[in-house]
């Protein structure tokens, strides 16, 4: 490639560097800067590494860390691996009515995050027709108040996160299923491994990219939470509590109250917010460190020999 | 053998049906509970009723749905234009024009994918105040028409484009902003409609930037709107409905208008 048009290739690019120069680079550094000041409205001052010793002491941010981890364990692994049985399930060709099946699943993923989040505010408030199900079906005997019990209302929350993003998922397990090639399949049937075993040893392995990706993109957005927690809680975004006893309180909620709901800092703001990158980052890296253990690549290797032979 | 595969066959149909069937409730139930009071709501009334004129009354008059959905439309018009063209020319940049420094940089953008939209969010506020520009639609069309996402996303699908085609036209003479607009683009049809589609739908979904920036009441949109009737003390449910089917109507039309390249624009780059 030549120098003239290797130049010509940044005028290509150039609008884009500008705009993600100014409103992705500049705030990311700026962002870190603050993470190491304290501000009290206009007046800020560098505090050094006090607020990070600060987030230590920190109930709120704790509670928040909590909270967030405990929605990230419990509904990033029922989404993939039940995202998982609906891919396998719904990739068998001899199926009836595959296309209207994926059709339903996946379309939870077309609503905005806040008309999910309200609909189900909506269906399990504590007159709402959960309730009304539930005690004409004799299952309970009196009314369950969902969104003011903190472990009932976590609940709701994961329940809501599985119906919006499990047929997300699906989509993309399933697009990577269809590219493994059906003969495998085929030769695996022939040699009388059972429909567990196959998915077990092959469809499995042969997905771990893709598992990889989505465990990835779950946990980062997991991590962001923000949208679902602060409209299912009651009151919204004027509210005082984030839900019964703060069960609500995300890390990304909780920086939104530090700097729009408090006493604005937006110091001690940016310090929480560089958490979640580090926390981010690390589990990244040790995403990609499980995914691709020796083991796993050569049992990946000997499949795709045989898959050839 | 046969028949324990039959019954095995009957319990997956059922399992997939009531796994559809719960997918979908919220939906019916969204457009029926639109046509009802809020004491129906409540009720658990199943089917249609005759308040669908009185929720479109109020929420057209009393909620002003008419200019927020213009709101809406317009913030998410105007980013998926400026993805196109800024995130297109980017990816066909990077793509094309393979240099060193340039595949340091695109590498760096890929990792800001990691970092959180909460961790921008003071530095974008404290900008956008500083520049006067809050409460302002252009300050939340600005930044989501920053994705290095969407550059990724479209380096990837320029990945096999035959570039035989672009050094044929550079040998006639045609200038490298021809060549992209008249000869690439054209060609890449279905990877920019793929694009609109996905950044759209982002766009059009997008609640904690516009929260913050978009203040007064006459800006906001369908979003920011629906949250707002929501956690009023006393929700008129059949009109909030009504207001999640007119918010969710666009992006239901396009699904199923362009479900192809829906799902390829959702599932992206990632392809294998």
């Amino acid at each position: 490639m030549g120098k003239k048009l290797s130049m010509k290739g940044w005028l290509f690019i150039s609008p884009a560097l500008i705009l993600l120069a100014v409103f992705l680079v500049y705030p990311i550094i700026y962002s870190f800067y603050l993470s190491f000041t304290s501000t009290k409205g206009i007046i800020s001052s560098f505090v050094g590494f006090k607020n990070y010793i600060r987030l230590t002491k920190d109930p709120m941010f704790l509670l928040a860390l909590k909270n967030t981890g405990i929605i990230l364990v419990i509904q990033v692994p029922i989404m993939l691996i039940s995202a998982l049985i609906l891919a396998n399930i719904l990739n068998d060709r001899k199926l009836a009515g595959r296309g209207i099946f994926r059709t339903a699943i996946f379309l939870p993923s077309v609503t905005s995050l806040i008309a999910y989040t309200i609909l189900f505010k909506m269906l399990f408030s504590f007159d709402g027709i959960i309730n009304r199900l539930l005690l004409s079906t004799g299952i309970v005997d009196h009314p369950l108040e969902w969104l003011t019990t903190p472990k009932l209302a976590v609940f709701v929350l994961i329940l809501a996160m599985l119906w919006r993003w499990t047929g997300y998922n699906t989509v993309f397990y399933l697009s990577a299923m269809q590219n493994i090639s059906y003969e495998i399949y085929e030769a695996a049937e022939i040699d009388g491994a059972s429909k567990t075993q196959t998915f077990l040893r092959i469809t499995l392995p042969l997905l771990k990219p893709m598992i990889l990706f989505t465990t990835i993109m779950s946990t980062i957005g997991t991590l962001q939470l923000f949208d679902e927690p602060m409209n299912l809680s009651q009151g919204g975004v004027t509210a005082a509590t984030m839900g019964p006893g703060n069960c609500f309180l995300t890390l990304s909620v909780y920086i939104y109250n530090l700097c729009f709901k408090y006493v604005p800092n937006f110091g001690y703001a940016a310090t929480v917010s560089y958490v979640i990158v580090f926390i981010i980052a690390a589990l990244t890296v040790l995403q990609f460190w499980v995914g691709q253990s020796n083991e796993e690549k050569d049992a990946k290797k000997r499949l795709e020999k045989e898959g050839k032979a | 053998m046969k028949r324990k595969f039959r019954v095995s066959r009957i319990f997956l149909y059922l399992f997939l049906i009531i796994v559809s069937f719960i997918c979908v409730f919220p939906f019916y139930w969204m457009i029926v509970g639109s046509t009802n009071t809020p004491i129906q709501i409540i009720a658990g009334k199943m089917t249609f009723g005759s308040h669908f004129v009185e929720n479109f009354h109020t929420l057209f008059n009393n909620y002003n749905m008419l200019r927020i959905l213009m709101n809406s439309l317009k913030i998410s018009g105007i980013s998926v234009i400026l993805i196109l063209l800024i995130g297109g020319m980017a990816g066909y940049g990077f793509q094309m024009y393979k240099s060193n420094l340039k595949e340091k940089l695109y590498g760096f953008f890929l990792l800001t994918m990691m970092v959180p939209f909460a961790t921008l969010m003071i530095p974008l506020f404290k900008i956008v105040t500083k520049l006067n520009l809050l409460d302002t639609h252009f300050a939340v069309i600005i930044v989501s028409a920053v994705s290095a996402f969407m550059i990724f996303f479209f380096r990837q699908s320029f990945v096999n484009y035959p570039t035989e085609i672009l050094e044929a036209a550079r040998v006639d003479g045609a200038g490298e902003f021809r060549i992209f607009f008249n000869i690439f683009v054209p060609s890449m049809k279905s990877t920019f409609a793929a694009a609109a589609i996905y950044s759209f739908i982002t766009s059009w979904n997008s609640y904690l930037w516009p929260l913050i920036v978009l203040q007064s009441n006459d800006k906001k949109t369908t979003t920011l709107l629906i949250s707002m009737m929501s956690s009023s003390y006393t929700p008129e449910y059949g009109v909030i409905m009504l207001a999640i089917v007119v918010a969710t109507l666009p992006t239901i039309i396009i699904f199923f208008a362009f479900q192809k390249q829906f799902v390829q624009g959702m599932l992206g780059s990632v392809k294998q």
